[in-house]
Protein backbone atom coordinates (compact mmCIF):
# COMPACT_ATOMS: atom_id res chain seq x y z
CA UNK A 1 0.00 0.00 0.00
CA UNK A 2 1.49 3.44 -0.71
CA UNK A 3 -0.22 6.63 0.21
CA UNK A 4 0.56 9.64 -1.33
CA UNK A 5 -0.12 13.33 0.57
CA UNK A 6 0.05 16.46 -1.77
CA UNK A 7 0.78 19.12 1.54
CA UNK A 8 2.59 19.52 4.76
CA UNK A 9 -0.08 21.52 6.54
CA UNK A 10 -2.10 20.45 9.31
CA UNK A 11 -4.39 18.64 7.06
CA UNK A 12 -1.34 16.76 6.12
CA UNK A 13 -0.24 15.98 9.40
CA UNK A 14 -3.61 14.82 10.50
CA UNK A 15 -4.05 12.38 7.45
CA UNK A 16 0.03 11.25 8.50
CA UNK A 17 -1.29 10.43 12.34
CA UNK A 18 -4.69 9.43 11.19
CA UNK A 19 -3.43 6.54 8.50
CA UNK A 20 -0.75 5.34 10.75
CA UNK A 21 -3.27 4.19 13.63
CA UNK A 22 -4.63 1.89 11.59
CA UNK A 23 -1.54 1.01 9.00
CA UNK A 24 2.15 1.06 10.57
CA UNK A 25 3.34 -0.82 7.40
CA UNK A 26 2.12 0.94 4.80
CA UNK A 27 4.42 3.48 2.90
CA UNK A 28 3.15 6.87 3.27
CA UNK A 29 4.81 10.01 0.32
CA UNK A 30 4.50 13.40 1.25
CA UNK A 31 5.03 16.28 -1.24
CA UNK A 32 4.72 19.80 -0.89
CA UNK A 33 5.87 22.94 -1.97
CA UNK A 34 7.03 24.82 0.42
CA UNK A 35 10.31 23.57 1.89
CA UNK A 36 10.14 24.04 5.57
CA UNK A 37 9.61 20.84 7.99
CA UNK A 38 6.03 21.20 8.68
CA UNK A 39 5.13 24.39 10.56
CA UNK A 40 2.51 26.12 12.75
CA UNK A 41 1.09 28.39 10.06
CA UNK A 42 -1.25 30.84 11.95
CA UNK A 43 1.77 31.35 14.66
CA UNK A 44 3.74 33.69 11.77
CA UNK A 45 1.93 36.61 13.30
CA UNK A 46 3.23 35.80 16.78
CA UNK A 47 6.76 35.08 14.84
CA UNK A 48 6.89 38.96 13.90
CA UNK A 49 5.56 39.71 17.34
CA UNK A 50 8.56 37.95 18.81
CA UNK A 51 6.89 35.71 21.02
CA UNK A 52 8.04 32.15 19.10
CA UNK A 53 10.56 31.29 16.49
CA UNK A 54 10.99 29.37 13.69
CA UNK A 55 12.59 26.29 15.99
CA UNK A 56 9.15 26.60 17.99
CA UNK A 57 6.96 26.91 15.54
CA UNK A 58 7.55 23.82 14.20
CA UNK A 59 4.36 21.80 14.04
CA UNK A 60 5.66 18.42 14.79
CA UNK A 61 9.23 17.33 16.52
CA UNK A 62 12.05 16.99 13.78
CA UNK A 63 11.71 13.22 13.89
CA UNK A 64 8.04 13.40 13.03
CA UNK A 65 8.68 12.05 9.13
CA UNK A 66 11.00 9.71 10.32
CA UNK A 67 9.06 8.35 13.30
CA UNK A 68 5.97 8.10 11.22
CA UNK A 69 7.74 6.32 8.28
CA UNK A 70 7.05 8.85 6.03
CA UNK A 71 9.10 9.71 2.68
CA UNK A 72 9.01 13.89 2.41
CA UNK A 73 9.65 15.13 -0.80
CA UNK A 74 9.74 19.14 0.23
CA UNK A 75 10.10 21.90 -2.09
CA UNK A 76 8.30 19.67 -4.53
CA UNK A 77 5.00 20.37 -6.61
CA UNK A 78 2.91 18.38 -7.82
CA UNK A 79 1.58 19.66 -11.10
CA UNK A 80 -1.14 17.17 -12.30
CA UNK A 81 -2.08 14.23 -11.07
CA UNK A 82 -3.16 10.95 -13.29
CA UNK A 83 -6.35 9.10 -11.75
CA UNK A 84 -6.69 6.51 -14.20
CA UNK A 85 -3.06 5.42 -13.66
CA UNK A 86 -2.92 6.84 -10.28
CA UNK A 87 0.31 9.08 -10.55
CA UNK A 88 1.53 11.61 -9.49
CA UNK A 89 3.93 14.13 -11.53
CA UNK A 90 6.12 16.68 -9.94
CA UNK A 91 8.13 19.23 -11.09
CA UNK A 92 11.17 17.66 -10.67
CA UNK A 93 10.14 15.32 -13.36
CA UNK A 94 9.20 12.01 -11.18
CA UNK A 95 6.13 10.40 -11.60
CA UNK A 96 4.79 8.30 -8.33
CA UNK A 97 2.08 5.57 -8.21
CA UNK A 98 -0.56 6.06 -5.17
CA UNK A 99 -3.34 3.36 -4.06
CA UNK A 100 -4.26 6.72 -1.99
CA UNK A 101 -4.07 10.07 -2.68
CA UNK A 102 -4.85 12.82 -0.19
CA UNK A 103 -5.19 16.33 -1.29
CA UNK A 104 -4.11 18.76 1.34
CA UNK A 105 -3.43 21.54 -1.21
CA UNK A 106 -4.99 24.70 1.31
CA UNK A 107 -5.72 27.89 -0.26
CA UNK A 108 -4.27 30.70 -1.44
CA UNK A 109 -4.50 34.47 -0.63
CA UNK A 110 -7.43 35.86 -3.07
CA UNK A 111 -6.17 39.01 -5.00
CA UNK A 112 -9.37 41.37 -5.83
CA UNK A 113 -8.83 43.37 -9.31
CA UNK A 114 -7.46 46.63 -8.25
CA UNK A 115 -6.35 49.49 -10.56
CA UNK A 116 -2.72 50.33 -10.15
CA UNK A 117 -1.44 47.35 -8.05
CA UNK A 118 1.27 46.38 -10.47
CA UNK A 119 2.52 49.57 -9.38
CA UNK A 120 2.95 49.07 -5.85
CA UNK A 121 6.40 47.92 -4.80
CA UNK A 122 6.46 46.46 -1.37
CA UNK A 123 3.82 44.12 -1.27
CA UNK A 124 2.62 41.05 0.58
CA UNK A 125 0.14 38.14 1.25
CA UNK A 126 0.52 37.38 5.25
CA UNK A 127 -0.01 33.12 4.97
CA UNK A 128 3.12 31.61 4.92
CA UNK A 129 6.71 31.22 6.78
CA UNK A 130 7.99 33.08 3.14
CA UNK A 131 5.55 35.55 3.55
CA UNK A 132 5.94 36.68 7.25
CA UNK A 133 9.82 36.70 6.50
CA UNK A 134 9.79 39.03 3.35
CA UNK A 135 7.39 41.45 5.01
CA UNK A 136 9.49 41.23 8.04
CA UNK A 137 12.95 42.23 5.91
CA UNK A 138 10.89 45.18 5.04
CA UNK A 139 9.64 46.98 8.12
CA UNK A 140 11.20 49.84 9.51
CA UNK A 141 10.73 51.86 12.61
CA UNK A 142 9.54 54.57 9.87
CA UNK A 143 7.18 52.44 7.88
CA UNK A 144 3.36 52.94 7.18
CA UNK A 145 1.73 49.74 6.41
CA UNK A 146 -1.88 49.97 4.54
CA UNK A 147 -3.52 46.56 5.42
CA UNK A 148 -6.28 45.78 3.05
CA UNK A 149 -8.54 43.30 4.84
CA UNK A 150 -9.80 43.78 8.52
CA UNK A 151 -10.33 39.81 8.53
CA UNK A 152 -8.12 37.41 10.75
CA UNK A 153 -5.10 37.44 9.14
CA UNK A 154 -5.26 41.35 8.35
CA UNK A 155 -5.77 41.93 12.20
CA UNK A 156 -3.33 39.19 13.70
CA UNK A 157 -0.54 40.56 10.95
CA UNK A 158 -1.44 44.37 12.08
CA UNK A 159 -0.38 43.04 15.86
CA UNK A 160 2.39 41.11 14.84
CA UNK A 161 4.28 43.91 12.86
CA UNK A 162 2.78 47.35 15.37
CA UNK A 163 5.91 47.48 17.44
CA UNK A 164 8.23 47.47 14.78
CA UNK A 165 6.39 50.04 12.30
CA UNK A 166 6.05 53.74 12.55
CA UNK A 167 1.78 53.71 11.59
CA UNK A 168 -0.39 51.07 10.17
CA UNK A 169 -4.30 51.52 8.26
CA UNK A 170 -6.57 48.88 8.33
CA UNK A 171 -9.26 49.23 5.59
CA UNK A 172 -11.95 46.65 5.13
CA UNK A 173 -14.72 47.23 2.45
CA UNK A 174 -17.01 45.50 5.01
CA UNK A 175 -18.40 48.06 7.51
CA UNK A 176 -17.20 46.47 10.52
CA UNK A 177 -14.21 43.76 11.26
CA UNK A 178 -13.89 40.75 12.08
CA UNK A 179 -17.12 40.08 10.34
CA UNK A 180 -16.97 36.06 9.82
CA UNK A 181 -16.50 35.48 13.79
CA UNK A 182 -18.20 38.22 15.42
CA UNK A 183 -21.37 40.46 15.54
CA UNK A 184 -21.96 43.91 15.34
CA UNK A 185 -21.36 44.43 19.66
CA UNK A 186 -18.57 42.09 19.63
CA UNK A 187 -16.92 43.97 16.34
CA UNK A 188 -17.56 47.60 17.76
CA UNK A 189 -15.48 46.12 21.39
CA UNK A 190 -12.30 44.59 19.56
CA UNK A 191 -12.42 47.69 16.78
CA UNK A 192 -12.16 50.11 19.99
CA UNK A 193 -9.12 47.89 21.32
CA UNK A 194 -7.24 47.65 18.49
CA UNK A 195 -7.53 51.49 17.67
CA UNK A 196 -6.38 52.09 21.37
CA UNK A 197 -3.26 50.40 20.63
CA UNK A 198 -2.81 53.20 17.64
CA UNK A 199 -4.23 50.94 14.16
CA UNK A 200 -5.95 52.86 12.44
CA UNK A 201 -9.07 51.72 11.18
CA UNK A 202 -10.84 52.96 7.74
CA UNK A 203 -14.33 50.52 7.48
CA UNK A 204 -16.32 50.19 4.12
CA UNK A 205 -14.32 51.42 2.02
CA UNK A 206 -11.72 49.51 -0.15
CA UNK A 207 -9.01 51.00 -2.68
CA UNK A 208 -9.94 52.31 -5.73
CA UNK A 209 -6.59 52.48 -7.27
CA UNK A 210 -2.89 52.56 -6.48
CA UNK A 211 -0.30 54.50 -7.71
CA UNK A 212 3.43 53.62 -6.38
CA UNK A 213 2.76 54.22 -2.46
CA UNK A 214 -0.04 56.38 -2.67
CA UNK A 215 -3.73 54.89 -2.61
CA UNK A 216 -7.04 56.22 -3.38
CA UNK A 217 -9.91 55.13 -1.67
CA UNK A 218 -13.62 54.58 -2.83
CA UNK A 219 -14.73 56.93 -0.25
CA UNK A 220 -12.64 59.75 -1.85
CA UNK A 221 -10.03 60.10 0.93
CA UNK A 222 -6.17 59.02 -0.24
CA UNK A 223 -3.69 57.60 1.77
CA UNK A 224 -0.07 57.39 1.47
CA UNK A 225 1.77 54.39 2.81
CA UNK A 226 5.56 52.24 2.56
CA UNK A 227 4.26 48.80 2.58
CA UNK A 228 1.18 46.97 1.44
CA UNK A 229 -0.74 43.95 2.86
CA UNK A 230 -2.90 42.22 1.30
CA UNK A 231 -5.44 40.36 3.51
CA UNK A 232 -8.42 40.33 1.34
CA UNK A 233 -9.31 36.87 1.53
CA UNK A 234 -8.23 33.63 0.54
CA UNK A 235 -9.47 30.78 -2.35
CA UNK A 236 -9.08 26.95 -1.93
CA UNK A 237 -6.49 25.01 -4.33
CA UNK A 238 -8.92 23.19 -6.03
CA UNK A 239 -6.40 22.80 -9.26
CA UNK A 240 -4.94 19.53 -8.85
CA UNK A 241 -8.64 17.88 -7.89
CA UNK A 242 -10.60 19.83 -11.10
CA UNK A 243 -7.54 18.20 -13.30
CA UNK A 244 -8.90 14.88 -12.49
CA UNK A 245 -12.15 15.58 -12.69
CA UNK A 246 -13.09 15.76 -9.09
CA UNK A 247 -16.47 17.68 -8.10
CA UNK A 248 -15.79 21.20 -6.75
CA UNK A 249 -17.98 24.00 -5.28
CA UNK A 250 -16.36 26.75 -3.05
CA UNK A 251 -13.87 24.07 -2.21
CA UNK A 252 -13.30 20.39 -3.29
CA UNK A 253 -16.22 18.30 -2.69
CA UNK A 254 -15.69 15.54 0.19
CA UNK A 255 -17.56 13.41 2.59
CA UNK A 256 -17.83 12.53 5.96
CA UNK A 257 -14.18 10.40 5.41
CA UNK A 258 -12.61 13.19 3.31
CA UNK A 259 -13.48 11.20 0.16
CA UNK A 260 -13.57 13.33 -3.22
CA UNK A 261 -15.97 12.08 -5.97
CA UNK A 262 -13.02 10.60 -7.59
CA UNK A 263 -12.01 7.55 -6.43
CA UNK A 264 -9.09 6.72 -4.25
CA UNK A 265 -8.89 10.85 -4.18
CA UNK A 266 -9.17 11.84 -0.64
CA UNK A 267 -8.91 15.63 0.45
CA UNK A 268 -8.99 17.44 3.64
CA UNK A 269 -8.16 21.16 4.94
CA UNK A 270 -9.03 24.89 3.48
CA UNK A 271 -8.96 23.25 -0.03
CA UNK A 272 -11.96 21.61 1.03
CA UNK A 273 -15.74 22.86 1.64
CA UNK A 274 -17.47 21.33 4.57
CA UNK A 275 -21.10 21.12 5.91
CA UNK A 276 -21.75 22.95 8.84
CA UNK A 277 -24.22 21.39 11.44
CA UNK A 278 -24.92 24.72 13.05
CA UNK A 279 -26.21 25.80 9.79
CA UNK A 280 -26.89 22.96 7.93
CA UNK A 281 -24.88 25.27 5.03
CA UNK A 282 -22.02 23.84 2.73
CA UNK A 283 -19.10 26.35 2.98
CA UNK A 284 -15.39 26.52 3.32
CA UNK A 285 -14.26 26.27 7.18
CA UNK A 286 -10.95 27.44 6.94
CA UNK A 287 -9.80 26.46 10.75
CA UNK A 288 -7.15 24.29 11.81
CA UNK A 289 -8.64 22.34 14.22
CA UNK A 290 -11.39 21.25 11.35
CA UNK A 291 -8.37 20.56 9.10
CA UNK A 292 -6.69 18.63 11.29
CA UNK A 293 -10.12 16.51 12.09
CA UNK A 294 -10.77 15.72 8.38
CA UNK A 295 -7.31 15.04 7.75
CA UNK A 296 -7.40 12.14 10.49
CA UNK A 297 -10.78 10.93 9.00
CA UNK A 298 -9.21 10.70 5.36
CA UNK A 299 -6.01 8.86 6.86
CA UNK A 300 -8.30 6.52 8.61
CA UNK A 301 -10.44 5.94 5.68
CA UNK A 302 -7.70 5.46 2.94
CA UNK A 303 -6.10 3.08 5.67
CA UNK A 304 -9.17 0.68 5.44
CA UNK A 305 -10.74 1.88 8.89
CA UNK A 306 -14.23 4.01 9.43
CA UNK A 307 -13.86 7.05 11.81
CA UNK A 308 -15.56 9.69 9.80
CA UNK A 309 -15.77 13.20 10.90
CA UNK A 310 -19.41 14.26 11.37
CA UNK A 311 -19.53 17.25 13.11
CA UNK A 312 -17.60 20.23 12.34
CA UNK A 313 -18.80 23.89 13.39
CA UNK A 314 -17.13 27.14 12.81
CA UNK A 315 -15.20 27.78 15.63
CA UNK A 316 -12.24 29.92 16.53
CA UNK A 317 -9.85 31.27 19.44
CA UNK A 318 -8.19 34.59 18.75
CA UNK A 319 -6.56 37.56 21.00
CA UNK A 320 -5.37 40.81 19.88
CA UNK A 321 -3.02 42.35 22.74
CA UNK A 322 -4.27 40.38 25.65
CA UNK A 323 -7.55 40.67 24.66
CA UNK A 324 -9.24 37.38 24.07
CA UNK A 325 -12.37 36.35 21.93
CA UNK A 326 -13.42 32.53 21.48
CA UNK A 327 -16.67 32.03 19.07
CA UNK A 328 -17.81 29.10 17.69
CA UNK A 329 -21.68 28.22 15.42
CA UNK A 330 -23.97 30.26 14.19
CA UNK A 331 -25.74 33.30 15.08
CA UNK A 332 -29.10 32.71 13.53
CA UNK A 333 -31.37 32.15 16.39
CA UNK A 334 -32.52 33.34 19.91
CA UNK A 335 -29.49 35.38 21.41
CA UNK A 336 -28.90 36.16 25.13
CA UNK A 337 -26.71 39.42 25.55
CA UNK A 338 -24.68 40.24 28.38
CA UNK A 339 -22.36 42.93 28.53
CA UNK A 340 -20.20 44.41 31.05
CA UNK A 341 -16.75 46.89 30.86
CA UNK A 342 -14.87 44.66 28.18
CA UNK A 343 -16.73 41.92 28.95
CA UNK A 344 -18.76 40.86 26.34
CA UNK A 345 -20.98 37.30 26.23
CA UNK A 346 -23.84 36.06 23.61
CA UNK A 347 -25.26 32.70 23.79
CA UNK A 348 -27.44 31.54 20.68
CA UNK A 349 -30.14 29.09 20.92
CA UNK A 350 -32.60 27.41 18.48
CA UNK A 351 -34.71 24.47 18.45
CA UNK A 352 -33.95 23.77 22.37
CA UNK A 353 -29.90 23.92 21.91
CA UNK A 354 -27.59 25.34 21.94
CA UNK A 355 -25.70 26.66 18.26
CA UNK A 356 -23.63 29.40 19.10
CA UNK A 357 -21.58 31.68 21.08
CA UNK A 358 -19.49 34.51 21.02
CA UNK A 359 -17.38 35.43 24.33
CA UNK A 360 -14.88 38.17 24.52
CA UNK A 361 -13.00 39.58 27.36
CA UNK A 362 -13.67 36.76 29.90
CA UNK A 363 -13.20 33.47 28.04
CA UNK A 364 -12.61 30.75 30.72
CA UNK A 365 -13.92 27.07 30.21
CA UNK A 366 -15.92 28.24 26.73
CA UNK A 367 -14.95 24.46 25.58
CA UNK A 368 -17.81 23.21 27.75
CA UNK A 369 -20.25 25.62 25.50
CA UNK A 370 -18.62 24.21 22.25
CA UNK A 371 -18.89 20.64 23.39
CA UNK A 372 -22.46 21.42 23.77
CA UNK A 373 -23.13 22.77 19.94
CA UNK A 374 -20.84 19.98 18.47
CA UNK A 375 -22.78 17.08 20.26
CA UNK A 376 -25.89 18.80 19.41
CA UNK A 377 -26.63 18.22 23.23
CA UNK A 378 -31.02 19.67 24.27
CA UNK A 379 -30.80 21.83 26.57
CA UNK A 380 -33.37 20.21 28.34
CA UNK A 381 -30.78 17.47 29.83
CA UNK A 382 -29.16 20.38 31.28
CA UNK A 383 -29.30 23.37 33.48
CA UNK A 384 -29.13 26.30 31.36
CA UNK A 385 -29.62 28.77 33.83
CA UNK A 386 -26.19 27.59 35.23
CA UNK A 387 -24.84 27.64 32.08
CA UNK A 388 -26.21 31.35 31.47
CA UNK A 389 -23.77 32.14 34.29
CA UNK A 390 -21.01 30.53 33.01
CA UNK A 391 -19.83 27.59 31.64
CA UNK A 392 -19.71 24.72 34.25
CA UNK A 393 -19.82 20.96 34.14
CA UNK A 394 -22.23 21.39 37.50
CA UNK A 395 -25.02 22.59 34.94
CA UNK A 396 -25.01 18.50 33.92
CA UNK A 397 -26.57 15.62 35.39
CA UNK A 398 -24.73 13.75 38.53
CA UNK A 399 -25.21 11.12 36.23
CA UNK A 400 -23.33 12.55 33.53
CA UNK A 401 -20.48 14.12 35.80
CA UNK A 402 -19.85 10.34 37.06
CA UNK A 403 -19.12 9.73 32.98
CA UNK A 404 -16.80 12.52 32.45
CA UNK A 405 -15.48 12.54 35.70
CA UNK A 406 -15.70 9.69 37.27
CA UNK A 407 -14.91 6.73 34.87
CA UNK A 408 -18.23 5.64 35.57
CA UNK A 409 -19.69 3.72 31.88
CA UNK A 410 -21.70 5.10 29.73
CA UNK B 1 -5.47 -3.66 28.00
CA UNK B 2 -1.94 -5.40 29.29
CA UNK B 3 0.45 -2.45 27.67
CA UNK B 4 -1.17 -0.08 29.57
CA UNK B 5 0.55 -1.78 32.60
CA UNK B 6 3.75 -0.82 31.45
CA UNK B 7 5.85 1.95 33.75
CA UNK B 8 7.28 4.32 31.41
CA UNK B 9 10.48 5.30 32.04
CA UNK B 10 8.92 8.47 34.46
CA UNK B 11 7.25 5.16 36.60
CA UNK B 12 3.78 6.66 35.65
CA UNK B 13 1.62 3.82 34.36
CA UNK B 14 0.21 4.97 30.97
CA UNK B 15 -3.41 4.68 31.81
CA UNK B 16 -3.70 5.65 35.76
CA UNK B 17 -5.84 8.68 35.86
CA UNK B 18 -7.53 11.25 38.21
CA UNK B 19 -10.80 9.65 38.88
CA UNK B 20 -13.64 11.69 40.75
CA UNK B 21 -15.40 10.20 43.97
CA UNK B 22 -17.61 13.51 43.77
CA UNK B 23 -20.12 12.14 46.98
CA UNK B 24 -16.58 12.29 48.96
CA UNK B 25 -15.86 15.63 48.04
CA UNK B 26 -16.42 18.01 50.99
CA UNK B 27 -14.97 21.03 48.99
CA UNK B 28 -12.28 21.91 51.06
CA UNK B 29 -10.42 22.88 47.78
CA UNK B 30 -6.67 21.44 49.35
CA UNK B 31 -5.76 19.88 45.87
CA UNK B 32 -6.23 23.42 44.49
CA UNK B 33 -3.72 24.58 46.80
CA UNK B 34 -1.43 21.02 46.76
CA UNK B 35 -1.42 21.58 42.89
CA UNK B 36 -0.47 25.54 43.21
CA UNK B 37 2.53 24.41 45.41
CA UNK B 38 3.33 21.08 43.85
CA UNK B 39 3.86 23.19 40.69
CA UNK B 40 5.66 26.22 42.38
CA UNK B 41 8.92 25.08 42.83
CA UNK B 42 9.30 26.25 45.85
CA UNK B 43 9.80 23.30 48.48
CA UNK B 44 7.69 25.02 51.26
CA UNK B 45 4.16 25.84 51.14
CA UNK B 46 3.83 28.88 52.93
CA UNK B 47 6.57 30.53 51.12
CA UNK B 48 4.94 29.40 47.75
CA UNK B 49 1.63 30.21 48.49
CA UNK B 50 1.47 32.68 51.30
CA UNK B 51 -0.22 35.94 49.81
CA UNK B 52 -0.18 34.59 46.26
CA UNK B 53 -3.86 34.36 44.65
CA UNK B 54 -3.59 30.45 43.54
CA UNK B 55 -3.82 29.60 39.53
CA UNK B 56 -4.52 25.65 39.72
CA UNK B 57 -4.96 23.26 37.26
CA UNK B 58 -7.02 21.57 39.21
CA UNK B 59 -10.40 23.71 39.82
CA UNK B 60 -13.09 22.70 42.30
CA UNK B 61 -16.92 23.42 40.88
CA UNK B 62 -19.28 23.90 43.78
CA UNK B 63 -22.94 24.26 44.63
CA UNK B 64 -23.49 25.21 48.03
CA UNK B 65 -27.25 24.46 48.26
CA UNK B 66 -27.45 21.48 47.49
CA UNK B 67 -24.26 19.70 48.59
CA UNK B 68 -22.65 19.43 45.96
CA UNK B 69 -18.66 19.55 45.16
CA UNK B 70 -16.44 18.37 42.73
CA UNK B 71 -12.71 18.55 41.48
CA UNK B 72 -12.21 18.95 37.58
CA UNK B 73 -8.64 18.63 35.89
CA UNK B 74 -7.69 17.79 32.36
CA UNK B 75 -8.66 13.97 31.77
CA UNK B 76 -6.08 13.09 29.71
CA UNK B 77 -8.52 12.02 26.98
CA UNK B 78 -7.40 8.79 24.80
CA UNK B 79 -8.64 11.12 21.53
CA UNK B 80 -8.06 14.80 22.82
CA UNK B 81 -9.56 17.25 20.98
CA UNK B 82 -7.04 19.91 22.42
CA UNK B 83 -4.22 18.03 21.04
CA UNK B 84 -5.84 18.11 17.29
CA UNK B 85 -6.71 21.58 17.81
CA UNK B 86 -3.42 23.19 19.20
CA UNK B 87 -2.56 25.47 16.42
CA UNK B 88 1.32 25.29 17.59
CA UNK B 89 1.95 21.61 17.77
CA UNK B 90 2.38 22.96 21.95
CA UNK B 91 -0.22 19.87 22.65
CA UNK B 92 0.66 16.03 22.48
CA UNK B 93 -0.03 13.28 23.86
CA UNK B 94 3.24 11.20 25.69
CA UNK B 95 2.66 7.31 27.07
CA UNK B 96 -1.24 8.10 27.49
CA UNK B 97 -0.80 11.73 28.96
CA UNK B 98 -1.50 14.77 27.72
CA UNK B 99 1.17 17.55 27.83
CA UNK B 100 1.69 20.82 26.93
CA UNK B 101 5.23 22.20 26.17
CA UNK B 102 4.87 25.96 26.99
CA UNK B 103 7.89 27.20 24.83
CA UNK B 104 5.64 26.78 21.86
CA UNK B 105 2.62 27.89 23.29
CA UNK B 106 1.59 31.03 22.07
CA UNK B 107 -1.43 31.68 24.19
CA UNK B 108 -4.22 31.69 21.01
CA UNK B 109 -6.73 29.56 23.72
CA UNK B 110 -7.57 27.71 21.08
CA UNK B 111 -7.44 24.65 23.89
CA UNK B 112 -9.86 26.62 26.00
CA UNK B 113 -12.23 26.49 22.69
CA UNK B 114 -12.08 22.83 22.31
CA UNK B 115 -11.99 21.41 25.73
CA UNK B 116 -15.32 19.65 26.78
CA UNK B 117 -14.29 19.74 30.33
CA UNK B 118 -12.92 23.34 30.47
CA UNK B 119 -9.77 22.29 32.49
CA UNK B 120 -7.01 24.14 30.20
CA UNK B 121 -6.20 27.64 31.65
CA UNK B 122 -3.73 30.85 31.25
CA UNK B 123 -0.66 30.33 32.55
CA UNK B 124 0.03 33.28 35.64
CA UNK B 125 1.84 34.98 33.07
CA UNK B 126 -1.24 35.17 30.93
CA UNK B 127 0.75 34.23 27.38
CA UNK B 128 0.76 30.79 27.75
CA UNK B 129 -1.80 28.28 28.85
CA UNK B 130 -1.32 25.62 31.42
CA UNK B 131 -2.98 22.15 32.28
CA UNK B 132 -2.76 19.59 34.67
CA UNK B 133 0.08 16.89 33.54
CA UNK B 134 -0.53 14.32 36.53
CA UNK B 135 2.74 15.96 38.68
CA UNK B 136 5.48 14.39 36.08
CA UNK B 137 7.32 17.07 35.19
CA UNK B 138 7.93 18.41 38.95
CA UNK B 139 9.34 15.26 40.02
CA UNK B 140 6.17 13.31 42.10
CA UNK B 141 4.99 9.76 41.16
CA UNK B 142 1.35 10.39 42.78
CA UNK B 143 -0.09 13.88 41.81
CA UNK B 144 -0.28 16.14 44.70
CA UNK B 145 -4.10 16.95 44.68
CA UNK B 146 -4.70 12.92 45.19
CA UNK B 147 -1.61 12.97 47.54
CA UNK B 148 -3.07 15.84 49.77
CA UNK B 149 -6.89 14.62 49.37
CA UNK B 150 -8.13 14.22 52.55
CA UNK B 151 -11.46 11.74 51.48
CA UNK B 152 -10.44 9.87 48.92
CA UNK B 153 -12.56 11.93 46.88
CA UNK B 154 -9.95 11.68 43.86
CA UNK B 155 -8.06 8.90 42.94
CA UNK B 156 -5.17 7.97 40.65
CA UNK B 157 -6.30 4.61 39.32
CA UNK B 158 -6.17 2.53 36.51
CA UNK B 159 -9.71 1.69 35.55
CA UNK B 160 -10.67 -0.25 32.35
Amino acid sequence: MRYVIIGNSTAAVGCVEGIRKADREGEIVLIASEPHHTYARPLISYLLLGRTDEEHMKYRPDSFYEENGVQAHLGTTVERVDAETKTVYTNKGDAIAYDKLLLATGSRPFVPPMEGLETVEKKFSFMTLDDAHALNETLTPESRVLIVGAGLIGLKCAEGILHRVGHIQVIDLAPRILPSILDEAGSALVQANLENQGIEMKLATTVKSFSGSHAVLTDGSECDFDVLVLAVGVRANTDLAAGIGAKIGRGIVVDEEGKTTVSDVFAAGDCTETRDITSDTVHVMAILPNAYLQGEAAGFAMAGSYRPFTNAIPMNAIGFFHQHMITAGSYEGEALVWQEGENYKKLVIRDGKLVGFILIGDVARAGIYTSLIRNQTPLSEVDFEKLKDHPQLLAFSGEVRGQKLGGVPR
Amino acid sequence: MASGMRANNEGVCPLKRVYVNEKWCLGCHLCEYNCAFANSGYKNMAMALKGVTINPRIRVEEDGKNDIHFAVNCRHCEDPICVKSCIAGALSQKDGRVEIDQEKCVGCHTCVLVCPYGAIMPADNGLVMQKCELCTKNGREIPACVEGCPNEAIVFEERG
